[in-house]
């Protein structure tokens, strides 16, 4: 999965739990908490998500990496490769 | 289930037209083998289906894990119940409000379904020697309204708001509500009434508590409005029980869990009606206290953990009226809750004394149960109450307060109403021996824990791996919001366990 499958990947999961977010112009180097409206339970949902969608896991210790996408990116690049998008 | 075993595991008998039953009620006798059909084995078992254990059910059958619930109750759902009455009295016992945020968590745990039934409370009245006003309880309205009400200055109660807003768990600081509330608003006690007391009512809480779990429970609430249910509780556990067939989870009622099965240092299965049922993970959605002290017992426990969990206060308890109003009559809409009290001053410890004259009535109109073609009205009586207040009397004495809680309960409610008595064909009272019977809660908590609950509760599977608790606990986990997502939280920390437990 290149890096911006990777972005797409997070956009996608945010889109389904919130679908009432715009995110169309989320700026890759903020923290999404100051763009869009997400409390903790939507951060623990993009976690459970990932483990849905990816097999991916995200112990609790690592939920800081998932700030913002440029952080998911780097987080997530190994923990993703070779994945498929799903949509 | 049928209607018929609903009513029996009640067993009432009308005497005249009132209606009372002690705690001692009976309940449903035991299937033969209630868990007769249950597996050898599976993932995870849940034991309990209040809303935390019914939501981390849901939410690790939606992962693909294999998962059975065992409820030792009849019925499923915990609290969040109601029971029927001849007169087609349906009532609800914890369906009087809840924040916005269920409908968000309904439709990600649940489903679109559930979430869409979710509606706005119209409106919420106080009314005290204090006070009185009628509110949408949203930010907006209740801002103007205590503004206007108290003589406020706007931003000092949005700065209020915000300061509330920015508390976190881990900056406990050991401010208690109370002081906080004395600081924002000095010696305004209509001020802390106003703030405090729904608060009270929702989760049970005092000024004496740490300032955190205000500031979250009311934050939740002062946002878009006070919700609730359409179609009842029955509906909803209705719904919630349907979706978990469909996931695949095995569930059983009358099934007694008397063991968390401990095996080389972690959780192995649990005993249940005394068969024994194996499981890579435990849920108990039942207290947190019973969870460790009874259920895992102290020889799997180190000592430390045992005190921290012994030194652990429950939450208050509660007392109910419940009451029917006959087929054909109607009320007038006075409002949907109304938190009123005859007492001149605040405090905590009123709000919950023997004979307080504090209450919230819930009024159930037939929009309640839309789906119902000959709907009626029922209206809840609910006040804080103390479990050492109840729990001494004798039979005699048991009989009389609750016959002296109803008769002052509808008192007050004439002052509304005026000759609803005339209008009424069923009234009994709950008290907190009630829920401790039904619930297994002890000393009939309602509302789980004081905060210190939630540590226990969060470390529980570091001292027993694969063990995990979701319930109310802490005061900021309770609810039925808090409930759910703390079911969702506990979930997805078991997932992680269950994925390195098989990695390894
Ligand atoms: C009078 C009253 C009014 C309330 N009003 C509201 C309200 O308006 N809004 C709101 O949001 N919240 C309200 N609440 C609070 C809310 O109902 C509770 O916080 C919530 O329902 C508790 O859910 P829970 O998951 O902690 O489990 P509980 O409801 O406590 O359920 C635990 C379940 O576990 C089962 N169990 C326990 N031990 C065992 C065992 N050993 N084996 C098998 N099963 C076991 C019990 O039978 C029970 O079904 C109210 C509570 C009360 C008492």
């Amino acid at each position: 999965m290149t890096d911006e499958m990777i972005k797409q990947a997070i956009i996608g999961i945010i889109n389904d739990i919130n679908p009432d977010e715009d995110t169309s112009n989320i700026d890759a180097a903020t923290r999404l908490r100051d763009q869009l409206d997400l409390d903790s339970m939507d951060f623990l949902d993009i976690v459970m998500e990932l483990r849905k969608r990816y097999g991916v896991h995200v112990p609790d210790t690592d939920y800081e990496h998932l700030a913002s996408l440029d952080s998911c990116v780097n987080y997530l690049r190994d923990k993703m490769a070779g994945k498929e998008l799903v949509s | 289930m049928t209607t018929d075993q609903q009513q029996q595991g009640f067993n009432l008998k009308a005497e005249g037209k009132r209606v009372l039953r002690g705690s001692s009620g009976g309940r449903l006798q035991q299937k033969a083998n209630p868990v007769e059909k249950a597996k050898g084995e599976y993932d995870v078992i849940v034991i309990g289906s209040g809303l935390a254990g019914l939501t981390g059910a849901n939410v690790m059958a939606t992962q693909g894990y294999r998962v059975c619930l065992l409820e030792q109750h009849y019925n499923y759902g915990g609290l969040a119940t109601w029971f029927k009455r001849p007169g087609g009295h349906i009532f609800d016992i914890s369906l009087h409000g809840f924040p916005v945020g269920m409908v968000k968590s309904m439709r990600r745990y649940w489903s679109k379904e559930i979430a869409d039934s979710i509606v706005k409370l119209e409106s919420i009245k106080f009314d005290n020697p204090q006070f009185s006003f009628e509110t949408e309880f949203t930010r907006d309205d209740y801002t103007n309204k205590v503004v206007q009400a108290f003589n406020l200055d706007r931003a000092h109660v949005e700065s209020f708001y915000n300061y509330l807003r920015k508390m976190e768990y881990y900056n406990n600081d050991g401010t208690t509500t109370g002081e906080m509330l004395e600081r924002f608003f000095p010696g305004r006690n209509d001020v802390h009434r106003a703030f405090m007391e729904p608060i009270t009512y929702a989760n049970g809480s005092t000024l004496a508590e740490p300032a955190i779990t205000y500031g979250i429970v009311f934050s939740n609430f002062m946002s878009k409005g006070v919700f609730t249910f359409s179609g009842g509780t029955d509906q909803l556990i209705m719904k919630m029980r349907k979706i978990l067939a469909a996931n695949g989870v095995d569930m059983f009622s009358g099934a007694q869990v008397e063991r968390v099965l401990v095996k080389d240092g972690r959780v192995a299965g649990v005993r249940v009606n005394g068969r024994e049922i194996k499981a890579r993970s435990v849920l108990s959605n039942a207290n947190i206290k019973s969870t460790v002290l009874k259920l895992v017992g102290e020889e799997n426990l180190k000592p430390d953990f045992i005190e921290q969990t012994r030194a652990v206060r429950l939450s208050g308890s509660s007392c109910q009226v419940y009451i029917g109003i006959k087929q054909g009559e109607e009320i007038p809409f006075i409002t949907d809750l109304l938190f009123c009290s005859t007492a001149e001053r605040f405090t905590s410890e009123e709000l919950c004394d023997l004979r307080t004259k504090s209450r919230t009535f819930s009024f159930y109109y037939p929009k309640t149960r839309p789906h119902l073609p000959n709907a009626g009205y029922t209206i809840v009586s609910s006040n804080n109450a103390r479990w050492q207040d109840w729990q001494g009397l004798d039979e005699v004495e048991y009989e009389r307060e609750k016959n002296a809680l109803i008769e002052r309960t509808l008192d007050h409610l004439e002052k509304y109403i005026p000759g609803v008595r005339e209008k009424i064909d069923h009234v009994e009272a709950s008290t907190p021996r009630t829920f401790n019977f039904y619930t297994q809660q002890m000393q009939g908590a309602s509302f789980g824990t004081k905060f210190e609950g939630l540590d226990v509760s969060m470390k529980l599977s570091e001292h027993v791996p694969g063990l995990y608790h979701a319930g109310s606990v802490g005061i900021i986990m309770s609810g039925w919001l808090g409930t759910v997502n703390y079911g969702v939280i506990t979930a997805n920390k078991m997932a992680e366990y269950l994925h390195v437990a098989k990695a390894k």
